[in-house]
């Protein structure tokens, strides 16, 4: 099996078995990267010589005998909105294309001390806004699975990188499904964590209040390793919390809710039928599946959309041609922020901003963001009531597999309409996986639960109350094991 | 009727001539979109802004030492598009 297409599991064991070097590993995923990124074109930069002396200094600490971590020594791709010290940091933007990292971000030392080798920059939705990763200001991405597709957004760069093989894990955001749904399209799983679980230090803020970073990975064990690298209380992050976790699931007494709201029109039947047929199976062990409801979850995308770019509009406001990136040469001041923002920005960036400076503007404010903050207690107040029933919530990550590349890049509402199911847990702070659970071919209305022949996947979300990771981890781990036994 | 010009003017951003009919339309879509929230019944809900239930973190009213690092400082500095000695060089604010 070649190296570049280990789990951070397998590569760890074959690293402190001596049966390769993390130099090797490293190569490795950089030679793919020549055989495919070309196409693919998940990458916006390539540290190949930073990655390599990292290789090296782990492979002598290695043989030397120290005890390392589970990610010492694995390669790992970091979204391009995570700062790396000393590599250019774009967030797919014009506006910061020669943008160079100062500092590293919490989630980046932290990583670096338990000895991943950084191995690159992914491309991404112009500052995370998109779920395509088409909205990009340098290429578009390819979705491995089908190049005719998109990896989805905006971590569509992660996702696509970890999909084909051409990393062993990767970091991506997710303010609103930014992690899950192209963890999705991908086929990859994917974890946004509590909010407050992990640092956004060094993460250019997109909506502060929904913000997390967190693993893209080829496993739920990998998501796992890579999460527990990466939480904690952080005094450079003040909304970052010390962790109180849940206890893991016992799969025999667990209760799954399934909100009704979630399994209505708009979802593509082949992936009902794909993820009912895998919730089902956690009955096999005695988990008791009941139908809930979530009764503002109709009101959950309407809320995000003022919610968010109103946080936008205050963010990005840091961008303004005089500290850093691209600044246009004009008579006065009022003059050089007009330029430098309208050339540098792209459209859906300017959009998110002029909505949320409409939505917070005088006479606008109470009908707008203070409404969409009083249903967002609503909607947290849905989620607290149906974790008093049930341990977790099962969905489908997104309404359909991964769309054709163009096919929703003129029209805005039907992209937002993508992630219709995963905005709800950033409004709530709630902690969701997305992991694999069948394949569709679409249009032929045949799912083919397991299956792993061809045809785009279909992935299963895995809900839980805030710092119920340890609980969500458990029953992913347990679904995986019966879906790679359909497999295989 | 949303004022693109307005807006975009009090987001510091400019337009192009034929990109405010392109946005106008785009916005107004959009708020059609968001208008659903008004059928929401949020009485006796209070708002909220941090998820978690952090109120007011605060911290010693000191620098962090990570911004007294003179090669960071050096680093954010040389990201400036125009800087004079250790400063961020910026054009007339008041006229």
């Amino acid at each position: 099996m070649s190296l570049n297409k280990l789990t951070i599991t397998k590569a760890a064991d074959g690293l402190r078995k001596k049966q390769f070097s993390s130099l090797e590993l490293t190569e490795a995923v950089f030679s793919q990267i020549k055989k495919t990124d070309e196409e693919i074109g998940a990458f916006l930069l390539l540290a190949e010589e930073e990655a390599q002396n990292q290789a090296k200094e782990i492979d002598k600490k290695l043989a030397r005998g120290e005890k390392l971590g589970g990610i010492a020594g694995i390669p790992a791709a970091i979204k391009d909105n995570i700062l790396v010290k000393g590599l250019k940091c774009t967030a797919g933007s014009k506006i910061l294309e020669n943008y160079l990292a100062p500092y590293d971000a919490t989630v980046v030392s932290k990583l670096k001390e338990a000895g991943a080798v950084i191995i690159g920059k992914t491309n991404m939705d112009e500052f995370a806004m998109g779920s395509s990763t088409e909205n990009s200001a340098f290429k578009k991405t390819k979705n491995p699975q089908d190049l005719s597709c998109v990896p989805g957004g905006s971590s569509g760069g992660s996702a696509a990188a970890v999909a084909a093989n051409e990393t062993i894990f990767a970091l991506g955001s997710d303010t609103g499904g930014s992690i899950r749904q192209p963890a999705a399209f991908c086929g990859v799983v994917g974890l946004k964590p509590t909010y407050g679980a992990v640092s956004r230090f060094g993460l250019m803020a997109m909506a502060s209040s929904l913000d997390q970073i967190g693993p893209l990975t080829k496993s739920v064990e990998d998501s796992q390793i890579v999460f527990d690298a990466i939480y904690g209380k952080d005094r450079l992050d003040s909304t970052s919390v010390a962790s109180k976790f849940q206890n893991p699931a016992d799969i025999g007494n667990l209760r799954i809710g399934l909100p009704k709201e979630y399994f209505a029109q708009g979802l593509e039947p082949e992936v009902e039928k794909s993820v009912r047929s895998a919730i089902e199976k956690f009955s096999d062990s005695g988990a008791k599946i009941k139908e809930i409801s979530l009764p503002f979850s109709e009101y959950a995308l309407a809320c995000y959309y003022i919610i968010m770019p109103s946080e936008v509009s205050a963010n990005l406001a840091r961008y303004d041609g005089i500290k850093y990136g691209l600044s246009k040469e004009r008579d006065n001041l009022l003059n050089v922020y007009l330029a430098s923002r309208q050339e540098g920005f792209g459209d859906e960036v300017r959009r998110r901003v002029m909505l949320g400076t409409y939505t917070l503007s005088a006479g606008y404010y109470d009908a707008y963001y203070l409404k969409a903050q009083k249903v967002r207690t609503l909607i947290k107040r849905d989620f607290e009531k149906a974790f008093r029933e049930v341990d977790l919530i099962m969905t489908p990550t997104s309404p359909t597999p991964a769309f054709k590349l163009g096919e929703k890049i003129e029209d805005p509402i039907k992209m937002y309409l993508s992630d219709i199911y995963t905005v709800p847990m950033n409004l709530a702070g709630l902690p969701a996986l997305s992991l694999p659970c069948g394949r569709a071919v679409r249009g032929s209305g045949s799912a083919e639960p397991g299956g792993s022949s061809g045809g785009l996947p279909i992935s299963l979300q895995i809900i839980g109350p805030q710092w119920s990771e340890p609980k969500i981890f458990s029953a992913a781990l347990y679904f995986e094991k019966k879906f790679n036994g359909l497999t295989s | 009727m949303i004022d693109v010009k307005h807006i975009a003017k009090l987001a510091r951003l400019g337009l192009g001539k034929d990109e405010e009919k392109k946005f106008e339309k785009e916005l107004e879509a959009i708020l059609d979109f968001v208008e659903k929230l008004n059928e929401a019944k949020t009485e006796g809900a209070e708002p909220t802004a941090q998820i978690t239930g952090a109120i007011n973190v605060s911290r010693e009213d000191k620098t962090e030492p990570l911004w007294e690092n003179p090669e960071i400082k050096k680093d954010i500095l040389a990201n400036a598009p125009a800087k004079e000695g250790k400063f961020f060089r910026v054009k007339r604010v008041l006229e």
